[in-house]
């Protein structure tokens, strides 16, 4: 065994050299060339200034926006030393409940948000947490109850809202891999840019 | 579930078994020695380690080198993690590592398991990603394949001693099936969106005024190799979850696509090695099989959503949200879970603690059969090897004959050593679990109550002893107990598992190999498929149903009687 240390030790320190700096410093500067967009975060500005990632949820709470996920992320807790509290869509520590099934809390929490919700059936994505805490999007079945609140927010026809949103619900991937969905960020920066 | 899901589990799963044929093929050649269009590099570390690739090594040799190579990987790794805040790649000033955690996460990633007590993006230097745990994704898994292409030679010849190089096989395995296929899938996941940058962190002004940090960092490539070096440690904290690290359904489905595909073809590459083809093709269609149920039964567990929450007037046609992403959809949900857990990945993109319990029950399950349905990078071959000898074992008690495996007599050497080596799961899983559960400082890490907080508890172990690395991730696992226990199932796990299967090797290729005859019991066709499928399920998974009746089982009744805790 201590006649193989030193070939193991040259084996892991020239694969580090190589796997672990050479290759990714390489890799790293071609996609930088090559695909600078999705490679630096898919990174969306408006006016000049940096709003978010496209991939990114982010908090919506206001009336005049559609509302993303409900999103279980938290930060530090400044009060309290080594606490947390809520910070939903905390881009910085993504998170899920991680709450069981027969989760009491869970259940006080998802029957909370169904009271908020309106009637009967309520989409299941407006009432639970994603896995990530940063789902930047939103089922067209959560996304159509409200737009009615938008449209009125907005004082535009809900028509127009409607059209919008129909322009920003994407379907499956090539035709079939995944759901239907609205990326909620880019429906709302589509929404502020309507004149 | 609908047609289209059930579409897009059929075509990824097409799409890994067209790509495992030629790449079968292609790793027995690399086996081989007859690639070599990196010679010059390979000669450099060669040379650079003063090791001589054509030399054979005995089992004892070939498995004290890879002891060496895996000693000298942890050494490494438990530096950069501790000593990561001193140390250049770090935008975000993250401090070393606390002793528990670092140990915890060096066995970790050297055992393949990649079960993460951290939080990527709250926790990990780029350097000790990139140089650290990247590294040791590659490392890890040519450590797995090469031991498989070690006991698969066993198989090949009668009367030979060696098993080839361990390093040779280590190497080239590395820069010609690791390095390249990693390359390309990054490439393509940074298309699909996954960062790969060293900037530091970005921060935006959301449209409602708030600030959001955008994490970051040299993401796809390191994505790349967790998948196809069935590792599963996520960059970010949520792992494939992470918008960043799961982009879209596209994403999810070649991250399934890259865990299966090298398991599936070392079955085949076994079938070149041992000159018949037919006899890896049998492996892989009960590989195949388990797959196919597994994730069926997760898809129809989880489409059919939680009927606490749909008592309250909750929409059924998304299914059980809780834990889970919009883009990928159910069906692909479903596939990656049973995939990365039949395949001792353990990369996932929703989250299991949140599954329904029977939803929940088959990751756990899956993943307490053995890790061999297709298992990791090596390991799940020469996992499945061992339940083979065991099934033509019965099969050989039930006719009256000596057992033979591809001309090699099966006799009881060989048969201790397989049990003593499947008992290794059971025995670390049970163990150290119900140690857990009766011990203060070990159970005040279970948030949840109920039934629940048994299963969370039980995942952990059967997810570090089965070189996993999912987690119920509800449990607080970075506790001294929970860190070093956990590391040590690993270590078992890996360790304790493969040394016994390695002298099963020796042996075995020192065995004369009989000519087939009349009487030789044929182990390609639908009957030994078949017995092998249940040798599997009983031995492998018979011991766990009592502690399956206790968590998920129970709490399935629980949530049918609609009770909560």
């Amino acid at each position: 065994m201590v006649a193989m240390l030193r070939p193991a030790f040259a084996m892991v320190g020239s694969m580090t050299l190589l796997l672990g700096l050479l290759v990714p410093l390489a890799f790293t500067g071609f996609a930088q060339l090559v695909l600078p967009g999705p490679a630096n975060g898919s990174l969306v500005e408006a006016g000049g200034k940096l709003v978010g990632s496209r991939l990114l949820g982010q908090q919506f709470t206001g009336m005049r926006y559609f509302h993303p996920r409900p999103s279980v992320t938290t930060e530090a807790d400044p009060d309290q030393p080594g606490g947390t509290r809520a910070a939903p869509y905390n881009g910085a520590a993504s998170a899920a409940s991680q709450a069981g099934p027969t989760s009491a809390a869970l259940l006080q929490g998802v029957t909370a948000r169904v009271a908020e919700a309106g009637p009967a059936p309520v989409p299941a994505d407006a009432v639970t947490a994603s896995a990530s805490g940063l789902d930047p999007h939103i089922s067209p079945a959560n996304a159509a109850r409200q737009v009615a609140r938008v449209a009125a927010a907005r004082g535009l026809p809900e028509a127009r809202v409607r059209a919008l949103l129909a322009a920003h619900t994407e379907g499956p991937e090539w035709g079939i891999f995944g759901d239907p969905r609205v990326n909620v960020l880019e429906l709302n920066l589509a929404m502020d840019a309507l004149p | 579930m609908t047609l289209i899901g059930w579409a897009q589990i059929a075509l990824v799963l097409a799409a890994v078994v067209t790509a495992a044929i030629p790449l079968g093929r292609y790793i027995a050649a690399v086996a081989a020695g007859r690639v070599t269009f990196l010679a010059p590099l390979e000669r450099a570390i060669f040379g650079l380690a003063g090791v001589e690739p054509a030399r054979g090594q005995g089992w004892q040799g070939y498995t004290l080198a890879m002891l060496a190579a895996n000693a000298a990987g942890f050494v490494v790794l438990y530096a950069l993690l501790r000593f990561q805040g001193l140390l250049p790649f770090n935008p975000q000033g993250f401090g070393g590592l606390s002793p528990w955690l670092a140990f915890n996460t060096a066995v970790s990633f050297v055992t393949n398991t990649n079960w993460q007590a951290y939080s990527g993006e709250q926790a990990m230097s780029y350097l000790s990603q990139m140089a650290g745990l990247g590294v040791q994704n590659f490392l890890s898994a040519a450590t797995g394949i090469a031991l498989a292409l070690a006991v698969s030679r066993a198989f090949a010849k009668g009367g030979v001693r060696d098993l080839g190089n361990f390093w040779a096989d280590f190497v080239r395995v590395t820069l010609y099936v690791l390095l390249p296929l990693t390359i390309l899938v990054g490439l393509a996941f940074v298309a699909m969106g996954m960062p790969q940058t060293l900037a530091a962190y970005a921060e935006a002004t959301t449209l409602e005024g708030a600030t959001q940090v955008i994490p970051l960092g040299p993401a796809a490539l390191q994505i790349a190799i967790k998948h196809l070096g069935t590792n599963g440690g996520g960059f970010f904290g949520v792992n494939s979850a992470h918008p960043f690290e799961g982009p879209s359904a596209l994403a999810t489905a070649l991250q399934i696509w890259s865990h299966q595909v090298i398991p599936f073809a070392l079955a085949l590459t076994f079938g070149a090695i041992v000159g018949d083809i037919r006899q890896g093709r049998a492996l892989l269609l009960v590989m195949l099989g388990y797959v196919l149920v597994g994730t069926l039964a997760v898809y129809a567990a989880e489409a059919g959503g939680n009927p606490l929450h749909l008592a309250l007037g909750v929409d059924p046609a998304l299914g059980n949200m809780e834990g889970k992403e919009v883009r990928f959809g159910m069906a692909l949900t479903a596939l990656f879970t049973a995939t990365t857990t039949g395949a001792s990945c353990g990369a996932v993109n929703a989250m299991f603690d949140s599954f329904t319990p029977l939803g929940g029950l088959v990751p756990l399950f899956l993943i307490q059969l053995g890790e061999v349905l297709p298992g990791g990078t090596g390991s799940g071959l020469y996992g499945i090897l061992v339940f083979a000898l065991l099934a033509v074992f019965v099969a050989g008690l039930m006719v009256g004959r000596t057992p033979e495996y591809l001309g090699k007599k099966v006799q009881a050497r060989e048969i201790k050593l397989a049990m003593l080596a499947v008992l290794v799961l059971p025995a670390t899983i049970l163990g150290f679990a119900a140690a857990s559960l009766v011990l203060p400082v070990a159970v005040a890490s279970i948030p949840a109550a109920g039934p629940h907080g048994l299963s969370e508890m039980l995942y952990a172990y059967t997810s570090a002893a089965g070189n996993n690395g999912s987690a119920f991730g509800g449990l607080t696992a970075d506790t001294p107990w929970l860190n070093t226990t956990l590391g040590i199932a690993m270590l078992l796990g890996r360790f304790a598992y493969v040394v016994p299967v390695m002298a099963i090797a020796g042996s075995l290729a020192a065995k004369v190999k009989a000519a087939e005859g009349p009487g030789t019991f044929p182990t390609h066709g639908p009957l030994f498929a078949g017995l092998l499928a249940g040798v599997i399920l009983i031995l492998g998974g018979l011991q766990f149903m009592p502690a399956l009746a206790l968590g998920p089982l129970a709490e399935h009744f629980s949530m049918l009687a609609g009770k909560t805790f």
